[in-house]
């Protein structure tokens, strides 16, 4: 620095780099002192701002629904519906947060730490997993509610673009060449998953002999041009991208798309034959025990099973597990097809879940990826 | 150097002038760089704002009102308010002991600061998962405390601090490197302590690289999405940040609202940006270190 080097024969005593900028007055410690006291306030300033914002949120008596993908709109109004009758019944009020996503990913957040007091996903062979990696709650959960503890059921059906121009009637019109099926990953997806085992279904019934089942799936992946890690993210390159011509998709999910982009747009096609699919429910008892919100949270599961949740999840497109109480011109819009359920014809989840997307399951030996 | 690069690069076009090397060759360079620019980056900017105004300013501002929107620009302002300065007193210490002293593992030290630039934000998100997990390392330890990592507040900060690591430090590095140690030997020689000399030498001579870093830094806190989404555990108005939160809006069909949001991150881009040129424009020459970005 030549500067103070010069400045050195006029000012020998300080150089120029100890001396106050602007006053020109030699370096003292007061000034210092008052520094490390100003930054010492800045960075107390931050904390306090941090520590505020998070406690304030630590006040009243709060439910965290981990969901599935495609149950947004319906829990948007469970939650609301349900934090009324409980502040009616008990004068406390009650905040019930969301988080959703592909149903394996979310099974997999609980099980790494995700502090969920109620688990709503697709398939109970997602909840079993948080049972027996986790713990979290008992091996035999699912016969603490009634009906498997499915309050609601759903099954798989097609959604095509308005005039159904490539004339899709059925599974085996899936398969042919120049057809783009969106359907998302079974590996991350609930929905994706049932989607397989309705396709599976249908193959078992048309071939009844398995390599001809197994030729049928592998078909069917390759008109496949990508893979969703959830059925939300499926229907939004179906609908929002314009991929594909058609997408296999949870009815409840086809119907919103009706309500969101029109009927005008798309057209359901109902198969022959599908899959009756169970979305369970469960109180994941060691969170709820440790902050003590297990009434709230068996008290919400149980709201889904009343007369008022029944009704909420026909409004929602799900499949009511007491029709006989829910609005008849509800229950009528549901198309009626053969379904084919989980236990009798796949022997369970238990067996279905390894058997299938286990790793190396029919999904990994059939599924080959576009390089 | 970057000042001898300019000049050079003045006098290479001015010989290319002067050589009558085409008008059109330049014409049609200039036109390429500018529709480029124009096709992969204004273009998408402006639909997003597009977008985001479709239904007027009305729709715009009423997409704010969503106590979940809210929740979601807070935590975001939190997060970083928490990274930043974080990275800050960081990014200090690592520019200094690298460039002011020798030490073994030094050249270690600068490949380790540029690791969160070269690993993927997914295993930048995963690491926390793997450590803080209920089925991490130190999962049982933190639940016996009752303490939450991961899907909480402090699961965000850490991911944020890891992804934004680089952005001080190098930002300071070459600066300091170039000033030299003159500087804090002459301050020493005359007695002052190492506090002082800091304070009164070091800091002054930086300044404005450390703006500049801490501005990138800052961009880079508020827009990260991969790390962030992977210790999230996406709970609606406590721990979705806003490049979160516009995905869901997105997935839930509210696209005017997930394109307002995204029109506010995109702003705050942009006023970075802003700030950035406004800094070089005025400190070009003592930001000279930093050019590489």
């Amino acid at each position: 620095m030549s500067a103070a080097s010069s400045n050195l024969d006029s000012v020998p005593a300080v150089p120029s780099a100890f001396r106050e900028p602007r006053t020109g007055r030699a370096l003292g410690r007061p000034p210092l002192w008052r520094r490390v006291v100003d930054w010492a306030l800045i960075g107390a300033a931050f904390a306090v701002v941090a520590g505020v914002a998070v406690q304030a949120r630590a006040q009243s008596t709060t439910l965290l629904n981990v969901s599935y993908d495609p149950t947004r709109e319906l829990y948007k109004d469970v939650n609301a519906a349900f934090a009324a009758e409980w502040k009616a019944k008990t004068g406390a009020s009650l905040t019930i947060r969301a988080s959703h996503g592909g149903s394996g990913k979310q099974a997999r957040s609980v099980i790494d730490g995700l502090d969920a007091d109620v688990v709503t996903l697709a398939l109970s062979a997602d909840i079993d997993a948080i049972a027996r990696e986790a713990k979290l709650l008992p091996a035999e959960w699912q016969k603490r509610l009634p009906n498997n503890s499915a309050p609601y059921a759903s099954t798989i059906v097609f959604l095509v673009r308005k005039g159904n121009p490539k004339a899709i009637k059925d599974w085996d019109d899936l398969v042919k060449p120049g057809i783009g099926v969106i359907t998302p990953n079974p590996k991350t997806s609930g929905g994706a998953r049932w989607n397989y085992l309705a396709a599976w279904a249908y193959a078992q019934q048309k071939y009844g002999d398995e390599a001809k089942v197994r030729d049928y799936i592998t078909a069917l992946f390759k008109n496949v041009p990508v893979l969703d890690t959830g059925a939300r993210g499926a229907t939004t390159s179906f609908a929002q991208r314009n991929l594909g011509d058609v997408l296999l998709a949870w009815e409840n999910e086809a119907f919103l798309v009706f309500d969101e982009f029109g009927a005008d747009k798309f057209e359901i096609v109902v198969p022959s034959i599908s899959i009756l699919a169970e979305p369970p429910v469960a109180v994941v008892d060691v969170n709820v025990d440790r902050k003590g919100t297990r009434q709230a949270a068996e008290a919400y599961l149980q709201f889904l099973y009343s007369d008022k949740g029944q009704q909420i999840a026909a409004k929602h497109h799900y499949r009511p597990s007491r029709p006989e109480v829910v609005a008849k011109d509800l229950v009528d819009a549901f198309p009626k097809l053969k379904l084919v359920t989980i236990d009798r014809d796949f022997g369970g989840w238990a067996k279905a879940q390894p058997e299938h997307f286990g790793d190396g399951g029919t999904f990994d030996q059939l599924y080959k990826p576009k390089s | 150097m970057a000042m001898s690069d300019t000049d050079d690069w003045r006098a290479a076009a001015a010989t290319a002038g002067a050589t009558g090397e085409g008008f059109a060759a330049r014409a049609v360079l200039i036109a390429l760089a500018l529709g480029f620019l124009a096709l992969f980056l204004v273009l998408p900017l402006v639909a997003v704002f597009a977008e985001a105004f479709r239904n007027g300013v009305g729709a715009w501002w009423a997409a704010f009102q969503d106590p979940d929107g809210l929740a979601a620009i807070r935590l975001t302002l939190i997060v970083t308010a928490i990274a930043v300065p974080a990275n800050l007193v960081f990014g200090i210490a690592a520019a200094w002991a690298i460039t002011k002293f020798r030490f073994p593992g030094k050249s270690l030290l600068i490949t380790l600061i540029d690791l969160p630039f070269s690993v993927s934000p997914v295993v930048s998100g995963l690491v926390w998962v793997l450590l803080f997990g209920a089925q991490g390392l130190l999962g049982p330890f933190l639940k016996a405390n009752g303490l939450q990592i991961i899907f909480a507040v402090p699961g965000l900060v850490l991911a944020t601090i890891f992804v934004t690591f680089p952005f001080v430090a190098r930002e300071l590095i070459p600066l300091m490197e170039e000033q030299g140690t003159a500087d804090e030997e002459a301050a020493m020689t005359l007695g002052a302590s190492g506090l002082t000399t800091f304070v009164r030498v070091t800091l002054p001579n930086i300044k404005w690289g450390l703006l500049y870093g801490v501005l990138l830094c800052n961009a880079r806190a508020m827009g990260e999405f991969g790390a962030v989404s992977v210790v999230s555990g996406h709970v609606r108005g406590l721990t979705n940040t806003m490049p979160l939160h516009v995905e869901i809006l997105y997935n839930e069909y509210e696209f005017v609202a997930a394109f307002a949001m995204a029109s506010l991150l995109a702003a705050l881009a942009l006023v970075t940006l802003v700030l950035k040129t406004f800094l070089e424009w005025r400190y070009g020459g003592h930001l000279a270190g930093g050019r590489g970005h």
